[in-house]
């Protein structure tokens, strides 16, 4: 294990790099996304509310594997060269936007509808009364699922391995064939996850508390 | 002093996971016992082939069999080692698992399209070689590249697979391309295709099965590795290895590698194939 951690240090710590860098790009962009979805939902137009069904519906049920094989080898035939990493992040963004859609409409859902009535009895348009009203007391409430999200998201990014993105995982099936020590290989690169993970779920705990 | 006790828990959760993970890998495994023995006694030979490499080992979907130059061979070695009534087994495998299947027991020798090199050999065992490949390219028809010189430019892709040792050789002969490694050849023909790299990279065997596969690219610049294909056991399974070697030797001298060979590789265009006969 020592001997994986010192002679494929600069693999390990570029495939930390990449699979953390994939993960922070898709955590913020498939937020903002998937809670825009969240809100198409919701809304009261109901053209809207079956856009927001059918992207949450094809993009929730299909594999992220093929999601990403789709954008690292159909798209550059047709629309643009992307190479492995902006596919499988791109992939990863999508995948888990639908996902975190869910999530923030079942925050919005359980928020009281008397908050919305409120607060547009009170003079505000329906979209203020969205983003200062319903959707922090929205929040505050699917934190834990969001954290849940939040930690598939770094691990999930494993499918860069499949599509060359040079990410953890990809580096750990390069270092078990060059070392032919597959067992440690990939135990190096599980405490590796765990790096991210552990943080990232007590921050999402510890968020938990100081709202509650 | 509560945050202090949730460090604690998270270090001894780490601890334990690392003792118990290490302890697998210590544990003494089925593989050391002697396989040529147990093999007598089944009738049957458990062999790791490759099923998505054209000529040398592919699913054939009809059928659900794996067929090629690497089956024929092993079925050939089996009956001559276990008799006319033995069987092999086919068990499908890729240039990343073979390795591993090998040493937990799982399968009882490769002929899996493996180079034989000096680092696998610290690993497992090697028969003599039974097919003398070399390293080349597969390009589009029209490409700039003419052979390994054009692609050490930086910025340049190279495809290849995760595993096999043309991704080390393409690092030593083309330092400054960058290697994008796939996970097998059907992947990494349609990175190619979908134009993630300028070259596919790997034994000129498989390259020429690909080629006569996807019209519109071909194999360029000739090779510039040698490759010898070598059967692999586990280390310590001396005496299988004796017997595939003289098995080996049997089949090359009675005619029958020639005709597999020929089967497989007669009517590949660009393929030497009375070059390669024994």
């Amino acid at each position: 294990m020592v001997y994986i951690l010192t002679h494929y240090w600069s693999e390990l710590i570029q495939g930390l790099g990449y699979t953390l860098l994939s993960s922070l790009i898709a955590l913020v962009f498939s937020t903002a996304i998937g809670t825009m979805f969240a809100i198409f939902e919701v809304l009261p137009n109901k053209a809207m509310r079956i856009i927001g069904r059918i992207y949450i519906e094809i993009f929730r049920n299909i594999p992220l594997l093929v999601i990403a094989m789709f954008f690292y080898v159909i798209i550059p035939m047709y629309v643009a060269k992307i190479d492995g990493f902006t596919a499988g992040t791109i992939g990863l963004t999508i995948y888990t936007s639908s996902f975190i859609a869910e999530t923030v409409r079942a925050g919005i859902l359980s928020v009281d509808t008397g908050q919305m009535e409120g607060a547009r009895a009170n003079g505000m348009t329906y979209w203020q009364a969205m983003s200062k009203i319903v959707l922090p007391q929205a929040f505050k409430i699917i934190i834990p699922p969001l954290g849940n999200q939040f930690i598939n998201l770094v691990k999930n990014s494993s499918v860069l391995a499949f599509v060359a993105g040079f990410d953890l995982m990809y580096q750990a099936n390069s270092i078990a064939s060059l070392s032919l020590d597959t067992i440690n290989s990939y135990v190096v690169v599980g405490v590796f996850y765990l790096i991210i993970t552990l943080p990232l779920s007590y921050y999402m705990r510890h968020l938990e508390k100081k709202l509650a | 002093m509560k945050k202090f006790k949730h460090i604690i828990g998270a270090l001894g959760m780490l601890s334990l996971l690392m003792v118990v993970l290490t302890a697998c890998g210590t544990r003494p495994s089925l593989a050391k016992q002697d396989v040529l023995s147990n093999d007598k006694a089944s009738k049957t030979i458990t062999w790791g082939v490759k099923a998505d490499t054209q000529l040398f080992g592919l699913m054939d979907v009809k059928d659900n069999q794996i067929k090629g130059f690497d089956a024929d061979i092993a079925t050939a070695l089996t009956k001559k080692v276990l008799g006319k009534d033995a069987k092999a087994k086919f068990v499908q495998v890729t240039s990343q698992t073979r390795i591993p299947l090998l040493k937990n027991g799982n399968i009882d020798a490769i002929i899996a399209t493996m180079t034989i090199t000096p680092e696998r050999e610290k690993q497992v065992d090697f028969t003599d070689s039974y097919f003398d490949a070399g390293q080349a390219l597969l390009v589009k028809k029209g490409s700039s590249i003419k052979s390994v010189k054009d692609l050490n430019k930086s910025g340049t892709k190279v495809i290849g697979v995760t595993g096999a040792n043309s991704v080390a050789n393409i690092k030593k002969f083309a330092p400054k391309a960058q290697v994008l490694e796939l996970s097998d050849y059907a992947q990494a023909m349609t990175a190619l295709k979908s134009g993630q790299g300028v070259a596919l990279t790997t034994d000129n065997g498989i390259l020429y099965g690909m080629a006569a596969q996807n019209k519109g690219y071909e194999v360029v610049g000739g090779t510039f590795t040698k490759e010898p294909y070598g059967i692999a056991v586990n280390k310590g399974q001396e005496p299988l290895k004796k017997e595939l070697n003289k098995a080996l030797k049997e089949i090359e001298a009675d005619g029958t590698y020639n005709k597999i060979l020929k089967k497989w590789f007669g009517n590949v265009s660009g393929f030497n194939y009375k070059e390669a006969a024994r």
